[in-house]
């Protein structure tokens, strides 16, 4: 048995952060007017329609669809480290596995909300439920979502039950309400060894069921677009090609996060230099299985240049889209591999670097599967005016591509300051565990 | 009458009862003149009989003094209006031939087009491209409506079916169920759709109008719109409007099942299959396997030459 003294330690470093403070609350600040702007360019877009974004008749999937791309991407991430290291027994990355589930949480449920924005007619959503026809991805997509973020969201609660009872035990200093809502939620947690049982059982059938979920609601969504005939989405692969940059973006997205709540929470006691040094490698795998795919993806049209293939990959190799792409496959791609190889490079700070520039160049990588396509249809885009050409965002719609990203920062934060995001129950077993 | 009997008191009484004779009698007949009359007039209208559709598609014959008009609301016309517009018209199998070596853009099928469907400048239902497929092939107009595919792959990916394949092969939109997802833009190979990304052209001068799903008018905001291949005009059994509106024999349209086609300018019907088997006809991207029902006669021995001018936008594709 732990000390007392060390098992009290544990608890008030991993309890600290669940209180008001000053910078949360000018945080909170921040990101509310922030939201409340880019509410109102949503606004002026549903009085006047899509006209107020750049899209058209031809590139009419812009920057929405990218970000919706980017958002169901990311949160693949709380299937990868809660999930599978979580099964294959790797202990090291368990006290990461709530800040990739909240992640995984947060960016799956805003993604249903950036494909609303996208629509035409976003009070008719229900229609795909009144007039849904299975055969359209759509369909699909909405279901495989829609499950993955009740599972997201069993995923965070289950664990967090014997937790919830030590928020209820030591928050003495909370309002009443408050640790009422904890009483209820830990659902008369005792801490028996039935019920630790249960908790560990449901958590491991839901770990087994996320996984099949996650690779399914990524694949559905590059079936989006595998599913027509455009040159540079039909392709074979592009469900494994979106999987594997999923994990790119939700890799980086985690490092980000551990930093700021390790620094901010004083958790460095618990999120260690060697979860950095870990989770870079993690980074390097997953960016290399990515890259293997893109040389497929790019490597095999550009070598036979087929008529349409060929002004595609013009486009994207020495063309108008040169910049972005390059920038892409080298800033967010191949040096991060090259850099976090070496020791120095996997510390927290050069990987805060590192991980932004990896996450920038993922949202980046979405926009330019997404958008150039578009440029080259099959037969000749004429007699329209030019900005239906070339797509050029606007202001209004770059504000309503940023709101799910306040929104996601939102959530990630008040959750932070509601639970601990490194399981006290969990922390205190291992150490037990180590002990014996 | 009375009063004029009673003035000469003198008056027999015989010749009192006479006249009160003549009276009654011609009282009696007149009155029933009338009363025959009135009789007459109803047995005409219960002699009538008119046949009458019910809601539940059944055709009756019944007296036409029996029925009463029924003030449609704009809800049961629209109604009516979608389900027609689904069922499409039964026999039919409608195909469009087009004579690139007639094509001269002259672009009076856009115009009319445009004007019947109340689109903007830049929305086209059928779009006169400037084509030149390789570097030295020789360079033609081609006027692309929506090749309505057997194959549809708008159709397939449209999450509500607003966007169906009708029976007579016509591919409609219904754009009060249009969630302006916009995957049949992304899906369509042909580019063949456009979406009201603002208020339609005629929002406010339409906005009373009933919905029909033949016509795709009134526009709607954020739905997405294109070629119908006018079903409206079908069902009168009329051409379609561009098919009609060119002055150059461009267009044929007609009945697959009859095996016909009309040429809309010249008024001529010919054999359809003899039409693709006389002029080497195809259709676009067979490799898609979409199947269009859209026809196509190549340039060959074209009766317009190809503008200079229009050289370079012809090229602009080629080269990305």
């Amino acid at each position: 048995m732990l000390g007392q003294s060390t098992t009290d330690k544990i608890t008030s470093d991993l309890l600290r952060p669940i209180r008001l403070t000053k910078g949360f609350m000018a945080w909170m600040g921040f990101l509310g007017v922030s939201l409340v702007v880019c509410l109102g360019a949503y606004v002026i877009q549903l009085k006047d329609g899509l006209v107020v974004t750049g899209l058209g008749d031809y590139v009419s999937w812009g920057m929405y669809i990218s970000n919706f791309v980017f958002f169901v991407a990311t949160s693949l991430i709380g299937m990868l480290i809660s999930a599978v290291l979580g099964l294959s027994g790797a202990k090291w990355a368990s006290p990461l596995a709530r800040i990739a589930e909240i992640i995984a949480l947060a960016f799956a449920a805003v993604a249903g909300l950036v494909i609303v924005s996208d629509m035409g007619h976003p009070e008719r959503l229900l229609n795909v439920f009144i007039h849904g026809r299975i055969q359209s991805p759509i369909l699909w997509d909405v279901t495989v979502v829609t499950i993955y973020v009740l599972i997201s969201a069993l995923f965070l609660y289950i664990p967090l039950i014997p937790d919830l009872k030590i928020c209820h035990d030591k928050l003495d200093k909370l309002p009443p309400f408050a640790r009422n809502i904890y009483k209820v939620l830990s659902l008369n947690w005792t801490g028996s060894h039935e019920q630790e049982k249960i908790v560990k059982q449901l958590t491991r059938a839901i770990a087994i069921f996320i996984i099949p979920v996650a690779l399914a609601i990524h694949t559905v969504t590059s079936w989006l677009f595998a599913s027509t005939s455009r040159v540079g989405w039909d392709s074979t692969i592009f469900g494994p090609y979106f999987v594997t940059g999923a994990f790119v973006s939700g890799s980086a997205a985690v490092i980000i996060a551990m930093y700021f709540y390790r620094k901010n929470y004083k958790l460095e006691d618990y999120i260690t230099l060697s979860h950095f040094d870990k989770m870079g490698k993690l980074l390097v795998l997953v960016s290399l299985v990515y890259l293997y795919f893109n040389l497929n993806e790019y490597m095999v049209p550009a070598y036979k240049m087929k008529k349409f293939d060929a002004i595609h990959i013009q486009s994207l190799f020495a063309g108008t889209h040169a910049l972005m792409f390059w920038s892409i496959q080298i800033f967010g791609l191949v040096l991060p591999i090259i850099l976090l190889v070496f020791n120095k490079m996997r510390k927290p700070l050069p990987m805060l670097i590192i991980a932004s520039f990896v996450l920038v160049g993922a949202w980046f990588k979405r926009y330019i599967i997404v958008v150039p396509t578009q440029e080259h249809p099959f037969l000749p885009i004429q007699n329209v005016p030019l900005n239906f050409k070339v797509y050029s965002p606007t202001l209004i719609e770059t504000l309503v591509t940023i709101a799910p990203f306040i929104l996601v920062l939102l959530i990630i934060t008040i959750l932070s300051k509601v639970i601990p995001i490194v399981s006290i129950h969990e922390t205190i077993e291992e150490l037990e565990q180590k002990n014996k | 009458m009375s009063e004029q009997d009673e003035k000469p008191k003198k008056n027999s009484r015989r010749k009192f009862l006479q006249e009160l004779g003549i009276v009654g009698i011609g009282s009696v007949l007149g009155g029933s003149a009338i009363l025959a009359g009135i009789n007459y007039d109803k047995k005409k209208t219960a002699g009538q009989r008119v046949r009458v559709l019910t809601a539940e598609n059944e055709l009756l014959e019944i007296e036409k003094s029996d029925t009463t008009k029924v003030a449609k609301t704009t809800y049961e016309n629209l109604t009516y209006l979608q389900k027609q517009g689904r069922d499409g018209l039964a026999g039919k199998r409608f195909v469009m031939v087009i004579d690139l070596s007639k094509c001269r853009n002259a672009r009076k099928c856009m115009a009319a087009c445009q004007n019947a469907h109340h689109l903007r400048p830049e929305q086209h239902h059928i779009n006169v491209l400037k084509m030149e497929e390789t570097e030295n092939t020789p360079a033609f107009y081609m006027p692309k409506p929506c090749q309505h595919c057997d194959n549809p792959p708008c159709v397939a990916v449209c999450p509500v079916d607003a966007t169906f394949k009708r029976p007579d092969g016509i591919v409609l939109i219904d754009n009060e169920r249009c969630i302006g997802c916009r995957f049949c833009i992304a899906a369509c190979p042909y580019s063949a759709r456009v979406f009201n990304w603002s208020e339609p052209l005629n929002a406010q001068a339409d906005k009373d109008l009933t919905y029909n799903v033949e016509l795709n008018v009134p526009q709607r905001k954020g739905t997405i719109s294109k070629c119908l291949f006018s079903a409206d005009r079908l069902r009168e059994g009329k051409l379609p409007y561009c098919v009609g509106a060119c002055p150059n024999g461009v267009y044929y349209f007609g009945d697959e099942n009859e095996d016909a086609v009309t040429n809309g300018t010249t008024k001529e019907t010919v054999r359809f299959k003899k039409l693709l088997e006389d002029n080497g006809g195809y259709t676009l991207m067979p490799e898609l396997g979409t199947h269009p029902r859209v026809y196509y006669l190549p340039a060959k021995g074209k009766e317009y030459p190809f503008q200079d001018k229009d050289k370079p936008e012809a090229l602009e594709h080629l080269h990305g």
